[in-house]
């Protein structure tokens, strides 16, 4: 992974610095509420229902053993004892105080990590596909390029008050993990027919209030212009995004309130004038790739037969090898799953002791490595099949081995109205309820592959909209309700889920579920998943299903 | 008054001219809609012209004027309004100008560094009293990843 060399420890350093002051600032009464909350936002920082709530940044999704362990005290230290894996790869600690933030950040820049705009109306964290640089049907590995990104927009200076946040994603495989589409850029790595590789570029997706699906702005894009053409983006969008209203200050509105053959040719126009000034050349990309070599694999790693043994001597094994692991592009290696979506624990949230022991086993079977995903759980990329046994057994003591990846009960949830002042309603107890109604593996594991998504409001941080499933909580005269959507999707197919019908209480959302599912297994064909069952169907049968006691 | 200029405070000589008001002498600073109205008139004046822009006002509009002003005001209604970054950029870069680039209005002292490097020369803050403690903003960070104006 990317090593800071000095420059970056600098900046780090120096942002820490900035930081204490903003911070004793406001604690001092010298700056005023309004603007200390820019300032804090633009570092993570949110004032919550209880207290605030730091959002630290892992750039697209990696974290090393030491980073870990340092998360780990940092959640022991300034947090009660655990952390929360969000949708956009970052970790959230709950309840810091605000006057130590400075020093948690302090801990942080130790192992070159940060809070640096992970929240606010900037360039957030670039996300990717978290299977990057391990997947079969990759073109080419996408961190590299990342981490251009993430340099890039680390404090630029034209774009630190933009009309709204503003989020970018990089896929370099075939299957889109990285939910490209429903990003303000999304940027694919592909080849063009000379077999060149480079970048399609989409512009204006977005999921909160309003979700939209990107749209290519350009189809191929030379490697050396993947900067000049994103700030050719940020500045129309800069310039001309609506400030009249922050619900349509998203770069989608302004994409579909200007036309996108408007749009592009604004983007294109600006392109034109600084694409020669910035040209990437193949020497930076060549440095910062070699950050992303291949680890030391075993070239033998195939030979091994336990792997297979296991699997036929133990089913429960079997089970989580089925679910919770995933091809490699090296022979006898596979990515395996750290699974946050235990069913007694709220998802996405993990101990100091977990961490801890996860740091641990990333450096005994996966290089000392770690990746983040969107669905908020935790991966090891490079597993040798031999040792999967043995990190799973471990995994399981640690309860982090529910054989569940992509199905019913890996729910994708925000913290909701427990912690979260902009929410309407609760989500993880409505998670925990569907866990309970879900307590059988076996019907869990027949339903299949199922993304049920669950905000607590409009902003959507759980993306809701793109569910198979979609929960959203919603308040009517002070009591929680909750609207249910069908046939999302984030992937290649793309889509927006449709309202199933009018929102329903809360006593009724989990066997509004459970009628759901019931519907599908009663009308799918031999293997058809959840999602094309919807699809070929429609709402229809669905909806009469959960109205009908109604 | 004491404004922020190249780092340094100093007096400012620059009389901004609402609108209607008649023209003071010496240095003075006008509004994109009086320059459109009166361009002959201030053409004439004796001292020193600048022009003030909203960051709805378009650079493209003084395109081919940008000789004329020796100063170039972009205002901040509120500071988390970030177009005038944009704007700066642009006259630097796009029309070369080499004039005097001026924050003017709502602003604060943690937006400076942000400021100098897309191309602004002064400041003048109007939330800021101790111009001497917002200084040091300027210089937030001595490492950049980006290009800058400079």
């Amino acid at each position: 992974m990317y090593q800071y060399n000095q420059d970056d420890q600098t900046i780090l350093e120096e942002r820490v610095a900035q930081f204490r002051e903003q911070t004793q600032r406001f604690l001092q009464g010298k700056l005023s509420e309004d603007k200390f909350r820019a300032l804090r936002l633009m570092n993570g920082l949110y004032i919550q229902t209880h207290a605030p709530m730091l959002r630290v940044a892992v750039p697209y999704g990696l974290l090393s053993a030491k980073q870990l362990r340092k998360l780990a005290e940092i959640a022991r230290t300034y947090d009660k004892g655990y952390a929360h894996v969000s949708t956009r790869q970052n970790i959230q600690y709950n309840w810091p105080q605000l006057e130590k933030v400075p020093d948690i950040l302090e801990q942080l820049a130790s192992v070159q990590m940060h809070a640096i705009q992970t929240s606010g109306n900037c360039l957030r964290n670039t996300t990717t596909d978290h299977l990057a640089g391990v997947c079969k049907d990759e073109i080419e590995d996408p961190r590299p390029y990342c981490e251009i990104i993430r340099q890039w927009s680390t404090f630029h200076p034209e774009f630190a008050y933009l009309p709204r946040k503003f989020k970018i994603a990089v896929s370099g495989a075939g299957t889109d993990r990285a939910a490209t589409q429903l990003h303000d850029i999304g940027v694919h790595l592909i080849a063009n027919e000379q077999g060149e590789i480079g970048f399609r570029i989409l512009a204006g997706g977005g999921l909160g209030r309003t979700p939209v699906i990107g749209k290519t702005i350009r189809p191929y894009l030379e490697k050396k212009h993947l900067l000049s053409y994103l700030e050719a983006i940020l500045r129309v969008y800069n310039l001309h995004g609506r400030r009249d209203n922050k619900y349509k200050a998203r770069i989608k509105i302004l994409v579909r309130e200007t036309g996108v053959e408007k749009f592009t040719e604004m983007v294109e126009a600006e392109w034109l004038r600084i694409k020669d000034g910035m040209v990437l050349s193949d020497e930076r990309i060549e440095q910062v790739k070699s950050y992303f070599s291949p680890p030391a694999y075993t070239t033998d790693a195939d030979q091994d037969s336990s792997f297979e043994r296991h699997l036929q001597q133990d089913p429960d094994f079997a089970s989580w090898a089925r679910f919770n692991t995933r091809e490699h592009k090296i022979p006898g290696y596979r990515a395996a799953f750290v699974s946050l979506k235990a069913p007694d624990s709220p998802p996405g949230d993990i101990t100091a002791e977990q961490l801890d022991a996860i740091a641990d086993l990333a450096e005994q079977y996966s290089f000392g490595e770690v990746r983040s995903t969107h669905r908020q759980n935790l991966l090891f990329a490079d597993v040798r099949q031999a040792e999967l046994y043995a990190l799973w057994q471990q995994l399981d003591q640690l309860n982090l081995a529910t054989a569940n990846m992509n199905t019913a009960t890996d729910m994708i949830c925000c913290p909701g109205l427990d912690f979260c002042s902009l929410a309407n309603a609760g989500s993880i107890g409505i998670a925990r309820e569907i866990n309970e109604a879900l307590d059988d593996l076996d019907y869990v594991h027949d339903l299949g592959e199922i993304n049920i998504n669950m905000s607590g409001c409009m902003n959507g941080c759980a993306h809701q909209s793109v569910g198979h499933i979609g929960i959203l909580g919603v308040d009517k005269k002070g009591t929680e309700w909750y609207q249910i959507t069908l046939g999302g999707s984030s992937e290649n197919q793309a889509a927006i889920g449709q309202r199933l019908g009018p929102a329903v209480a809360k006593d009724r959302i989990t066997s509004a579920i459970s009628n759901i599912l019931e519907v599908y297994i009663e009308k799918r064909l031999d293997q058809e998943k959840f999602l094309d069952t919807v699809n070929r169907l429609g709402i229809p049968p669905f909806k009469e299903r959960v109205y009908e006691n109604n | 008054m004491k404004i922020i200029k190249d780092k340094k405070i100093v007096d400012d000589s620059w009389t901004f001219v609402a609108d209607g008001a008649s023209l003071p002498e010496g240095d003075i600073v006008v509004t994109l809609a009086r320059w459109q109205a009166e361009k002959e008139q201030l053409l004439s004046h004796s001292g020193n012209l600048g022009i003030r822009l909203e960051p709805d006002q378009n650079i493209a509009e003084i395109a081919d004027d940008l000789d004329k002003f020796q100063l170039i005001e972009l205002d901040f209604p509120v500071f988390t309004d970030g177009r005038n970054f944009s704007q700066a950029r642009q006259l630097r870069k796009h029309y070369h100008y080499t004039g005097e680039i001026r924050a003017v209005g709502n602003f604060i002292r943690d937006q400076l560094f942000y400021l100098y490097r897309v191309g602004f020369d002064s400041m003048s803050p109007a939330y800021e009293e101790n111009l001497l403690e917002a200084i040091p903003r300027l210089d937030d960070f001595t490492v950049t990843y980006q290009q800058s104006t400079r």
